[in-house]
């Protein structure tokens, strides 16, 4: 609940809701294919009546309603970008949860979903344009936190975009990496990204480095270092963007430049 | 255009009268921020309203703190659904600290360390509505949670709760602060789903 606000921001351009982003509105979603992406995880893809399209690290909120009107809403960040109607959405199964086991175990193609947005402008990137300096990008996900980051990787490598990217993925095995085919072709392709795993619980067979949890040596030695003045986003659980933020901190970087979305709640 | 969605009978089936619409109950304390946690030190906070004369009203961390502190029991309401019931805190209303401000402008905006800022009427703040909070659940409020001080205007959705505050402009027009300006409502009371513009 509730706390809210957060830092950074001030050296970095404002967006107003009213110009340069979609209105947030209410849309009827369609679901149009619904499948594993983990062990714990679904991969969701929706048909929007009337999304007006979003940028890359945007979220929706979903708002489910019983048939004696309970209703339950929740925020999900949002996979995919770009114009069109065509929103995919990557849902961890919380183990309590009241929303997400609903929309990983029962929801199915052909329901209808009622989902508000686009929503949010500052947890953003959007492809360069003539104006923009040409500063790297460092993105650091932990767990299902990669959702907007891989969204933002995607957006990247759909625009051939040059500027350098590099993605830090702390995830507990290789079976719960999301869009594993997809950040595998996406460090394939022509845009410059640089993808780096961390596994906290077992590595894929062949691997020198044993698992173990994210340290601060480790951030360092996977990330663009805070010489280049890199942009970085985080996204992951509160406790694990507290720690690689306040790290990104002693290793350099200037907070204005560290963005930062945590997960709370179930 | 709401319609019943096709198997989800949901889990909590009491709903509670405090509770606005749209929101779920959570026991723990989940943290929106859009950066870094800026760590604060008392010895060098400083909270400062500063009028349309230019004038600056100026408070230490042992000055803010001598003043008297109220206890207050809320309950907050965070835009991202979640609302926690009969929270503790304890700190200085604002009504304490506008009582030698004079100002004819009605809108103020919120700057935090950290460089985050949002905006809030000048009446959401006054008459026991708003408090510059110094302490959470008997404790030193925690920097996650905006130590040492954050504003706390719990009517209102929580991010304008400004985390790590250090002052109060005063502005003759309501201007978007940091959040509104990245799509949040410019009001944001939860009892009118006031979430986004």
């Amino acid at each position: 609940m509730t706390d809210s606000t957060g830092a950074a921001g001030s050296s970095a351009a404002v967006i107003g809701p009213s110009s340069t982003v979609p209105r947030a509105g209410w849309h009827v979603a369609t679901v149009s294919s619904t499948r594993r992406e983990t062990p714990s995880a679904a991969r969701i893809e929706l048909d929007v009546d009337g999304w007006p399209g979003n940028a890359a690290g945007q979220h929706l909120d979903i708002r489910l309603t019983a048939e004696d009107g309970y209703t339950a809403s929740r925020s999900y960040s949002i996979a995919s970008s770009g114009d069109g109607t065509r929103v995919v959405l990557a849902i961890d199964r919380l183990p309590d949860g009241e929303v997400s086991p609903f929309l990983v175990d029962v929801v199915q193609s052909g329901d209808r979903l009622e989902v508000h947005g686009p929503l949010g402008a500052f947890f953003v990137w959007r492809p360069r344009t003539e104006r923009d300096a040409a500063r790297p990008v460092q993105l650091i996900a932990g767990g299902s936190g990669v959702v907007p980051l891989y969204a933002m990787a995607q957006a990247h490598a759909d625009a051939d975009d040059p500027t350098p990217f590099r993605l830090l993925y702390a995830v507990r095995t290789p079976d719960d990496v999301y869009f594993a085919d997809e950040l595998a072709a996406i460090a394939a392709a022509p845009a410059p990204l640089r993808l780096d795993f961390v596994y906290s619980r077992r590595t894929p067979p062949g691997t020198a480095t044993p698992p173990g949890r994210i340290t601060r040596e480790r951030l360092a030695d996977a990330t663009i270092p805070a010489g280049d003045r890199p942009i970085v986003y985080v996204c992951g659980s509160t406790g694990f963007v507290e720690l690689v933020a306040s790290w990104l901190i002693d290793l350099g970087h200037d907070p204005r430049d560290i963005r930062t979305e945590r997960f709370g709640g179930t | 255009m709401s319609f019943i969605t096709r198997g989800f009978s949901g889990r909590s089936r009491e709903r509670d009268d405090r509770l606005p619409p749209g929101q779920t109950l959570v026991g723990d304390f989940p943290v929106l921020s859009a950066g870094p946690t800026p760590e604060v030190d008392t010895a060098e906070w400083e909270f400062t309203i500063r009028t349309e004369s230019g004038a600056q009203h100026s408070w230490s961390w042992d000055q803010l703190t001598a003043l008297p502190i109220e206890d207050v029991t809320t309950d907050i309401h965070c835009v991202t659904h979640w609302s926690k019931l009969g929270t503790g805190w304890r700190g200085v209303a604002l009504d304490t600290l506008f009582e030698d401000v004079d100002t004819d402008y009605a809108y103020t905006m919120a700057h935090s360390y950290g460089g985050y800022t949002t905006n809030v009427p000048l009446e959401d703040l006054l008459d026991g509505k708003a408090w510059i909070a110094i302490e959470f659940d008997g404790e030193p409020l925690d920097p996650e949670h905006g130590g040492p001080a954050r504003l706390l205007v719990p009517h209102l959705y929580f991010w304008k709760s400004a985390k790590w505050v250090r002052g109060l402009e005063m502005m003759e027009d309501d201007e978007p602060g940091f959040w509104e300006q990245n799509g949040y409502h410019l009001r944001g009371d939860p009892w009118k789903e006031e979430r986004y513009w």
